[in-house]
Formats: structure tokens, C-alpha cells, sequence
């Protein structure tokens, strides 16, 4: 009787190892792998230069000149006074005017990228950005009832940033709250962030009906999203904040990259899927409440950032999240540029600058890209 | 080290929907086992109570004498892999990341080389080192299917669960995603426990075979004591003409029993 074997397997694939291999040398695939590690290194830190080299050319803009090299001595020289002359003007018009708020746009643009990035992976949805979950809805309900009520959880200087932030982190956490009470999947997640969405913006829109002039005119204003109000004291609270944040977000990058294949593969290979996407929601929802609550919202920044990294380096959150942060913080920056001189001395508000800057770039990468994406 | 797996008493179901109804088995080490039974037979539910993907209500499952439901998520995966019928991309991923996944239970806050290395051993002993850089999304469906092994051999669990690892190929891949596991199972000396609906592949390739029925065990034990025209009979209602092909049983489906009860 003929067998199984004789019948099916006369086909069988050659195992035997190819004569590189015998010879001990990488074949080409290991050879193609070791370069697309060294793109993504190299990646990395070439955005990481390009973020040092704008900083030089962008603080040159404005009324008084200052030239590049004088840009980054008079940054130095704050550090190593006796390395670096530079006049007191330069120095003072450098550190007190012009690069805080570049700073404040760096800072802002890296933690709306990492925080797009790690939602975009535990909520497996390309669409997900640090405001899917009612970041900015809480905050512009926070906003809305400082300006109109007059009530806040802070006083002083914080009146209205306070209870910013506050609402923002309440909306996203009554948000997870619920979720976890459902079962934490990425399905719930997103639905009860547009739902709650939804209901505050109504709360503030309403708000809106009743207030005065003044008071329209403060939360439009918040609604834009601006760099104006960056001060050193907020880039210090801001850096705090990353301090703590960043390292237990990037402590999660292995679980990261596992969870974008679906909740069973994450559990079956010892990731434990709902309390590492409660985890990643809770610590990223107050680095992005701590940037709106500062400069309003940007909405555009933490979406795509996280894509254009992809796109280049692939889906591994070791190099995914830094890279979507400092291209974060490349978008905003120069979008913040382009906004104060385009037709200078109107300043154009950061938020609405980088939509109209990023959105036509983002586009052109889109078409051009060559990796296949899932809009394909 | 050889691993012996055993269920006791394992019950789980949803409200008022019983899945499994008191399983127990006990697999001997490096043996290929294949769980068949009728589409709702609880197949591979079992396999995910295993792996605890889906947490039973009861019962125990130890490995090693090891309660499995005692351990922590990374220590069970050390223990055991798992290979889903299928799995969808949503961000673009290559093959290499891919099967890198699978060595979390082992790796290191930046990953090494050694780990690296795992890798490109199963990816040569899978032949599908030319892959590496593809992207997941864009592979066939066996080719996939071969990733997801190799992510779970990385993983170098002792016990390897699969569920319905041929079920979207077609035989020249149902034949080569069987020989790699049967491959594997004698190689590395592993067991590996598969939920199947294809009765002939189920007989040909392993060393025992569990049937359900409505979440009970109804049969256990190697091909020839398992797949004979009685279970088929009561178990999937089919008439069906049983032969031999080298000592294994084959099966030729015949006619539906009509009004018979399930």
C-alpha cells in the first residue's frame, strides 16, 4: 500500500544550510536585517542633530539679529561662562525671550508624540492621539468653568491652568475608570473617550451660550493652542513631569510592541494586556493634561508623529517612542517658527500653524512613502 | 527536561452557556496531541483555559505538578507558547519583530544578541530566513502561519499549544505547517497540543488524539482507538467509511445522520 509519505512529500523543502552559511558568513537577510538596524539607530540620531541645528536657526528669527554661532554661545555660556562671550543683550534676548519658547515647543511637540505613539499601540488603533481619551474635552471643560463660574481648584497665577489640568486628568481617568470596570479593551477604551468627549464638549459649549465677551474670547483663545504662555517655571514643571513619565512609558517598550499584535498573543507570551494598557493610559494621560493644560490644544502633533516615525524605522518601540517624540517636537517647533514670522509681529497660534504646516507635509509623506502602511 | 501536563476538573462557560464541562487528561511528554471534536465542542477553548487567555471557573491545570493558575503571566509563558489560528496586523510589522516578540519571557530591557540568535536559528529551521525582512501584513497564509510557529518556538516553552494551525491553508501548507510541528515535537523534545477539525491530518500525525463533544471528553487514546465510525457517528452525527493507510486510519465522510439526537 502506498504511504502517506511517498505519496505527499516527494516535494519536501531542502532544510540543507546554503554555502554562505557552511562557510559561516551572514546571509543576505542577516545582512539586510544588520542594516535596518543601523537605519534606525542612525534615524534616531540624525533627527535628534536636525532638532539641534533648528534650535540654532530658529532663535536667529526675530527683530534683533543674532547669527547661529551666537545662538548656541549664548546657550553655552549659561552653562561654561567662561568658554563661550557673548554680549549681555544677545544673551539676555536668547535666554529670556527666544528659547524658552522653543524649549516649550520641543517639550510639547516630544510628549504629544510619545504619548500618540504608546495610545496608538495599546488601543491598536491608528487613529488613536493623546485627545481620544477626553484630554482636551475635560480640559476645555476645565477652562470653561474657571472663565465663566469663577470657580478653580487654584488660585494665583494657576487659576485657570489648575483646573485645566485637573478636568483633564478627572476626563481621562473617569474614562479609564469605566473601561476598567468593563474590561479594559481597546474597543471600550475608545468608545467611552468619544462618548465622554461628546458630553463635555456639550458641558462647555453651553457654558459658551452664557458667558460674556471677555470670557468667549479667553476660552477661543485656550482652544487654539498657543506657546505664548511658556514660561521657564512651566518648562520646569513640564521637565518634572517627563522626568517621571518617559522612563515608565519606555520601561513598557517590549510589552509595547507585543500588544499591537492583540490581546491573546500579548497574554499567551506573558504580558498581562489590561493592566499594561490601564498603565499606559494612566501615565500618559498626565504628561498630555500637563502639556494642554499649558498651551491648549494640538490636536495634529501626537497623530502623526507616531507614523512618520513608522514609516521610516518600523513598529519597534524601543526606537518608535524617541523618535516620535523628538518628531513631535520637530513639527511643533517649526510650525511655531513659521507661525511668529510669517507675517510678523503677528504671532499665528501654534495650534492652528501646525495643522496648516504639518498636515500638507504629512500628506506628501503619505503618498511618497514607500513602506506599505495600513492605509494602503 | 520533559514536561507532563495535566488537566483536572477544568469548567468554564459564559452565564448560562456551559463551554467545558469537567475536562481531565494527562499528556505524556513529547507527544504531538490533537484535539478534535464538532464546530462548539469547546476545542479551543480548552486550548486558551490552558494558556489561561481564557480563565477557567474551575479546576486545575499543572504542568510539572505546577498549578498553571498559581503563576504569574511571564512565568507561564515560559512553560507554555501559543500559536493563534490567525493574526491581524494593524501597524506594519516585519517578520524578524515579529518573531522577536516571542522571547519577552527571557529578554532583557534592550534585548541581546543571544536573543537575535534564537531568532535566526528558527527562522532557518522553518526555511523562511529569506522573510525576515518582510512585512507580516503581506505575507501568504501559511507563510504567516510559519511566523507564528516561530515566534512560539523562540519562546522555548516546553509545551507548545496551537489553535487550528491548518485551518486557512491550503494541503501543500497544511502538510508543511504539520511536518514543522511534527518536526519540533521530536527535535526539541517538546509537546504540542493542537486544536484540529481536519479529522485525516489529526489521525496521520498524532501520537494521540482527544475528542470532545459539547465540552466532555467523549474518546482518547492513539488514531486507531479514537477515530473509528462509531465516534464519528455519535459525535459528529456522519456516517463515515473508515479505512487504513500505514496503521493510521482514514476517513471518508459518507452521508449526515438525520434525526438523530446531538
Amino acid at each position: 500500500m502506498t504511504s502517506f509519505r511517498t505519496l505527499f512529500f516527494r516535494g519536501k523543502p531542502d532544510r540543507s544550510l546554503s554555502r554562505a552559511r557552511r562557510a559561516g558568513k551572514k546571509g543576505s537577510s542577516e545582512l539586510a536585517h544588520e542594516r535596518f538596524k543601523f537605519i534606525r539607530v542612525f534615524f534616531v540620531l540624525g533627527i535628534v542633530g536636525l532638532l539641534v541645528l533648528l534650535t540654532g536657526i530658529i532663535i536667529t528669527l526675530g527683530p534683533l539679529n543674532i547669527s547661529v554661532a551666537d545662538s548656541y554661545a549664548a546657550l553655552l555660556a549659561r552653562f561654561w561662562p567662561e568658554s563661550f562671550a557673548v554680549d549681555p543683550l544677545t544673551s539676555r534676548v536668547v535666554w529670556n525671550i527666544r528659547f524658552p519658547r522653543i524649549l516649550g515647543g520641543i517639550l510639547a511637540g516630544f510628549g504629544l508624540g510619545i504619548c500618540g505613539c504608546v495610545m496608538q499601540a495599546v488601543l491598536k488603533n491608528p487613529l488613536a492621539s493623546p485627545f481620544t481619551l477626553g484630554i482636551t474635552a475635560g480640559a476645555q471643560f476645565g477652562i470653561s468653568i474657571a472663565a465663566v463660574i469663577g470657580i478653580s481648584i487654584l488660585s494665583g497665577p494657576f487659576f485657570i491652568i489648575g483646573n485645566a489640568f485637573a478636568f483633564a486628568l478627572i476626563c481621562s481617568l473617569f474614562i479609564i475608570g469605566l473601561a476598567a470596570i468593563k474590561g479594559a479593551t481597546s474597543e471600550n477604551l475608545v468608545l467611552a473617550g468619544i462618548a465622554v468627549n461628546y458630553f463635555f464638549t456639550a458641558i462647555s459649549q453651553l457654558l459658551k451660550y452664557f458667558a460674556s465677551d471677555e470670557q468667549l474670547r479667553l476660552m477661543t483663545n485656550w482652544g487654539m493652542g498657543d506657546l505664548a504662555a511658556f514660561s521657564w517655571t512651566n518648562s520646569q514643571i513640564l521637565l518634572a513631569v517627563f522626568v517621571i513619565c518617559i522612563p515608565l512609558l519606555m520601561s513598557k517598550c517590549w510589552d509595547l510592541n507585543i500588544m499591537t499584535a492583540g490581546d491573546e498573543t500579548a497574554k499567551s507570551i506573558g504580558v498581562n494586556a489590561e493592566r499594561t494598557r490601564i498603565f499606559i493610559m494612566v501615565v500618559s494621560s498626565l504628561l498630555v493634561a500637563t502639556v494642554v493644560c499649558f498651551m491648549g490644544t494640538i490636536a495634529f502633533v501626537g497623530l502623526v508623529a507616531p507614523h512618520m516615525a513608522r514609516m521610516v524605522i518600523g513598529g519597534d518601540h524601543r526606537f518608535l517612542i524617541p523618535a516620535s517624540g523628538v518628531l513631535g517636537a520637530l513639527v511643533l517647533m517649526s510650525a511655531d517658527a513659521v507661525g511668529m514670522n510669517l507675517i510678523a509681529p503677528t504671532i499665528i497660534p501654534t495650534g492652528i500653524m501646525t495643522s496648516i504646516v504639518g498636515v500638507p507635509f504629512f500628506m506628501y509623506l503619505m503618498m511618497k512613502g514607500k513602506r506599505k502602511e495600513f492605509w494602503t | 527536561m520533559m514536561i507532563k501536563l495535566q488537566a483536572k476538573e477544568i469548567v468554564f462557560g459564559y452565564t448560562s452557556n456551559t463551554i467545558l464541562d469537567n475536562v481531565n487528561f494527562e499528556i505524556a511528554p513529547s507527544k504531538l496531541v490533537t484535539i478534535v471534536g464538532p464546530n462548539g465542542s469547546g476545542k479551543s477553548t480548552l486550548i486558551k483555559c490552558i494558556d489561561r487567555i481564557a480563565s477557567p471557573q474551575g479546576g486545575s491545570i499543572l504542568i510539572d505538578r505546577k498549578d498553571v493558575t498559581k503563576m504569574s503571566r511571564m512565568d507561564l509563558a515560559r512553560y507554555l507558547s501559543y500559536v493563534p489560528q490567525s493574526s491581524v496586523r494593524i501597524f506594519p510589522t516585519n517578520v524578524f519583530d515579529t518573531i522577536l516578540m516571542g522571547r519577552r519571557p527571557h529578554i532583557g530591557w534592550m534585548g541581546s544578541d543571544r536573543d537575535e540568535k534564537k531568532v535566526w536559528e528558527v527562522l532557518r529551521l522553518l526555511d523562511i530566513e529569506k522573510l525576515a525582512m518582510s512585512n507580516f501584513s503581506e505575507l501568504s497564509g501559511g507563510q504567516q502561519q510559519k511566523v507564528l510557529i516561530a515566534r512560539a518556538l523562540v519562546q522555548e516553552a516546553e509545551v507548545m499549544l496551537l489553535d487550528e494551525p491548518t485551518s486557512n491553508l491550503d494541503i501543500w501548507h497544511q502538510l508543511d505547517v504539520m511536518n514543522i510541528i511534527r518536526d519540533v515535537v521530536r527535535k526539541k523534545e517538546i509537546t504540542a497540543i493542537m486544536a484540529l477539525h481536519d479529522l485525516n491530518l489529526a489521525s496521520y500525525y498524532s501520537d494521540r488524539i482527544i475528542m470532545m463533544k459539547k465540552g466532555r471528553i467523549v474518546a482518547a487514546g492513539d488514531p486507531q482507538s479514537v477515530i473509528t465510525e462509531e465516534n464519528i457517528a455519535s459525535v459528529y452525527r456522519v456516517e463515515a467509511a473508515i479505512t487504513s493507510l500505514s496503521e493510521r486510519p482514514v476517513i471518508m465522510p459518507l452521508r449526515q445522520i438525520v434525526g438523530a439526537r446531538a
